[in-house]
């Protein structure tokens, strides 16, 4: 019964859906304010469906109900509860509706908080955000029904990909999904401006900060998708350049360059068009990460079930949304006259350049994942593309990126002067240079970890250097104003801060990936008692033995790690057994600590010794420390209140905004 | 300095063309030098990739042909066969097989091939589930006319070098 409500209640959102479309857009064509108004009660009445249709999924996970094909193919009686209820989404149909109910919120979202949007805007943005749920709710009623039933009902569930039994899975796709919907939203607004045929600076205002809460679950999402395989995939990596990690990384790109020409569009009223085509395309690569993922056309460590037909309505989809916006742009496009004028060298000559940076950026990880897939259709080449090729392409647009984000905040609009700014910088390039020559005088001739470190100092000393000139804090070289610069800091836009804070997240990140780049591994077969040298530490194999899980029995090893003969910690690397679907999982153990990880996996057992591999991870957890100060940079972004307030500027925000 | 209007659109044209030429550029040289082929074992005599070259080999894992041993330094290796039917190549690899790794079933390695013709992997990869059958390999193994996924289950391995190509299917 349950099944049935929920399958009803999908179908009920489609029906808004439709008519979130249809009204609200028919209403602004005709200007028709009773129609118009009628797009906020319809958004909450989809959004309503979808959390219905979405509850009963998860009551069928929760009490096990095997007669649902959903519940049989992907869970089991013995599993505990958090993996039953995030194992709804841990398949292909649960989460498309967790996809569609984000962006039912995301609706719901506009609806609510965009009270002060003007009314033809706000109908368009719902309408087109009705029909792309349109578009997906259709999608998983006619080829992904997650509640088909089955006759007679199975005794119990095939299990859940033991993989994916992880608190990982309750969290990952959740955040994953708000930040590609999210970008549905700034989608949505650049449709609607092209409707409009108008892009001002309160579009701008509008636009940022829905780019900004979607960028800030998208970083989050794809570094815990990050730290998830890091963890449980036991191969001691954080980043694998897999085609799916690609197609998450995407929209990001694109997702990082929006936020950055939306200012230009709000602060100046320059780059309009760029910026509606930067919106097009965040949501496009969001789109194309979707198909990809789900087609089965490419091959990845996400491998949802490979159906043709999913993946030919999804590419429908794809190229109705895409192809649609980008025929509505090059119609009303070249009508949004540029205005707004600035020199080469300005904050806005800045934002231009990171603009170009990441979309060049962005076009190399998009030749590279889908290479290999035209290269089967046109010439029959089976091959691949692998981390070689994506460290050797983009590296050299992370150099340039890197140095100008340092100085980029720093420039004034307009037209600025290089010399000034080098100065402001010189103690956070003197950080960099020192960094960049400790690590090739301590860690051998390794160009490339130093290069990280240097690039890592060079930006979180820049954001501080930043911050300090905002403040004035060495404005009077010779004693410091502490008292008006805490004044001052109290008084800088929350925005200031936050960019400052997101800029040296990367610069903590990339901490991180140099570190790891200078980690080292140890491969050996111990036996108890025996014990290798790695990292400066002793890892010395006590024992194995079995253990017993919920739904697993394992063997759990031993492993003493000490430095200098005192105990650092002890590790405890297990090989699960998952009797329900016969696999068998590796559980990574790791010691995680400021300075690195120390991270075993446990390998086979033969002739009485096991196969350990040792990871020695230098700064590894910095890297998704940094992804979670970026987000939070992001969070801060938006709690300030020039966007905040999304009516015109009060004088106090007028002149910050002058100030800054 | 005052730009105007159509010097600064030059200007962004030219910044814009700058990069794209950039990132075209580095693309291509990146691909050239780290595009990674897939091949059979049947493939490798007319493709010849020399012993510089890394590849990906992939088929199916010979049944009984898997040891297991350690390395003078303790490292463990395991030598197995690959095959595709008409040709067989060796394997050793320096390193934990991944968990899904099993004789009779798909495997997909990347590494070099040695003069000695061994093939000498960096990497293995068994994913996914048991019934998992690598594209590339189900690809293989439908040229050289030996299995159809269509007709269910592939046939065991030891069977693969002394196996008859099945008749041409039309329409397959």
């Amino acid at each position: 019964m349950i099944a049935e409500l929920g399958h009803f209640a999908l179908a009920l959102a489609l029906a808004l859906a439709l008519a979130q479309t249809v009204v609200p857009l028919w209403g602004a064509a005709r200007h028709d304010a009773r129609l118009m108004a009628a797009a906020g009660p319809l958004a909450f009445g989809h959004l309503l469906a979808c959390a219905a249709g979405f509850a009963a999924l998860l009551v069928a996970f929760a009490v096990n109900d095997t007669s649902v094909v959903n519940v049989v193919q992907n869970s089991h009686s013995a599993k505990p509860m958090l993996y039953k209820l995030a194992g709804a989404w841990g398949n292909h149909e649960g989460s498309m509706v967790l996809w569609v109910l984000i962006l039912a919120l995301c609706g719901g979202a506009v609806a609510g908080f965009g009270r002060d949007l003007p009314t033809t805007l706000k109908a368009r943005v719902l309408g087109v955000l009705g029909l792309v749920a349109v578009g997906f709710m259709a999608f998983i009623l006619a080829t992904s029904n997650p509640f088909g039933r089955v006759w007679p009902p199975a005794p119990d569930g095939q299990g859940l990909n033991p993989v994916l039994q992880d608190p990982g899975l309750a969290f990952h796709p959740p955040l994953l999904y708000l930040g590609y919907v999210g970008f549905a939203v700034t989608f949505a607004f650049a449709v609607a401006a092209l409707l409009e045929g108008r892009v001002d600076a309160a579009w701008g205002r509008w636009v940022r900060p829905w780019a900004l809460a979607a960028w800030s679950f998208l970083t989050l999402g794809i570094a815990l998708g990050s730290w998830w395989a890091y963890y449980e995939l036991g191969w001691g990596g954080y980043w694998f350049w897999d085609p799916v990690e690609n197609a998450s990384l995407l929209p990001w790109l694109a997702g990082t360059a929006l936020l950055h020409s939306a200012v230009v569009v709000e602060k100046r009223e320059a780059l309009k068009v760029w910026t509606v085509l930067l919106a097009l395309l965040a949501f496009g690569f969001s789109l194309l990460g979707t198909f990809l993922v789900r087609s089965g056309v490419l091959n990845s460590v996400h491998a949802f079930a490979n159906d043709p037909e999913r993946g030919v309505f999804i590419l429908a989809l794809l190229l109705f949304y895409i192809g649609g916006a980008f025929a509505l742009f090059a119609w009303r496009g070249p009508a949004m006259a540029p205005t707004g004028m600035f020199a080469p060298l300005s904050r806005e000559g800045g934002l231009v350049l990171n603009n170009l940076l990441l979309c060049s950026a962005a076009a190399v990880v998009l030749a590279g994942t889908l290479w290999p897939m035209f290269a089967d259709l046109l010439f029959g080449q089976k091959i691949s593309v692998g981390p070689p090729f994506f460290n050797t392409a983009i590296l050299p647009l992370t150099v340039p990126l890197v140095l100008a984000m340092a100085a980029g905040p720093l420039l004034p609009w307009k037209r600025a002067k290089l010399w000034p700014v080098l100065q402001r910088l010189w103690w956070a390039a003197l950080g960099a240079a020192a960094a960049l020559l400790l690590c090739l005088a301590f860690a051998g001739w390794r160009v490339g970890p130093a290069l990280g470190f240097g690039a890592a100092l060079w930006l979180i000393l820049g954001a501080a250097a930043d911050i300090a000139d905002r403040i004035a804090l060495f404005r009077h070289p010779r004693f410091l104003h502490l008292g008006a610069a805490w004044s001052r800091a109290k008084g800088l836009p929350r925005a200031a801060w936050g960019a400052a804070m997101a800029h040296a997240g990367l610069g903590v990140t990339l901490l991180g990936v140099a570190g790891m780049g200078l980690a080292t591994d140890n491969l050996s077969a111990l036996r108890p008692g025996q014990s290798v040298t790695l990292g400066g530490y002793e890892w010395r194999l006590d024992k194995v033995e079995d253990a017993i899980g919920p739904n697993w029995s394992a063997r759990r090893a031993t492993v003493t790690v000490s430095r200098n003969g005192a105990t650092v910690t002890v590790l405890h690397p297990e090989r699960r057994f998952f009797p329900v679907g016969r696999t068998t999982t590796t559980e990574a153990a790791i010691e995680t600590g400021l300075s690195g990880d120390l991270y075993a996996v446990m390998g086979e057992e033969q002739d009485g010794a096991t196969v350990l591999r040792l990871h020695h991870n230098l700064l590894a957890p910095w890297i998704w420390l940094g992804a979670v100060l970026m987000a939070l940079g992001g969070a801060i972004s938006l709690t300030d209140r020039r966007i905040r307030v999304a009516a015109p500027a009060t004088k106090r925000a007028t002149a910050m905004a002058a100030k800054a | 300095m005052k730009l105007s209007r159509k010097k600064r659109r030059l200007w962004i044209v030219v910044l814009a063309g700058l990069g794209l030429g950039t990132a075209t550029a580095l693309t291509l040289t990146a691909f050239q030098d780290n595009l990674v082929f897939f091949l059979a074992p049947s493939e490798i005599a007319a493709r010849n990739p020399g012993p510089e070259r890394a590849f990906r080999l992939g088929g199916l894992v010979e049944a009984g042909s898997l040891v297991k041993n350690t390395t003078p330094d303790g490292r463990p290796e395991a030598r197995f066969r690959v095959t595709d039917g008409p040709a067989t190549v060796p394997v050793t690899y320096v390193g934990v097989l991944p968990d899904l790794f099993r004789e009779g079933q798909g495997v997909v390695t990347l590494g070099k091939l040695s003069p000695d013709g061994e093939f000498r992997a960096s990497e293995v990869l068994a994913r996914h589930d048991e019934t998992y059958m690598p594209p590339e390999v189900a690809d293989a193994l439908k040229r050289t006319g030996h299995w159809d996924p269509k007709e269910g289950a592939p046939p065991p391995a030891a069977s693969w070098n002394t196996m008859q190509p099945a008749p041409v299917r039309q329409g397959s």
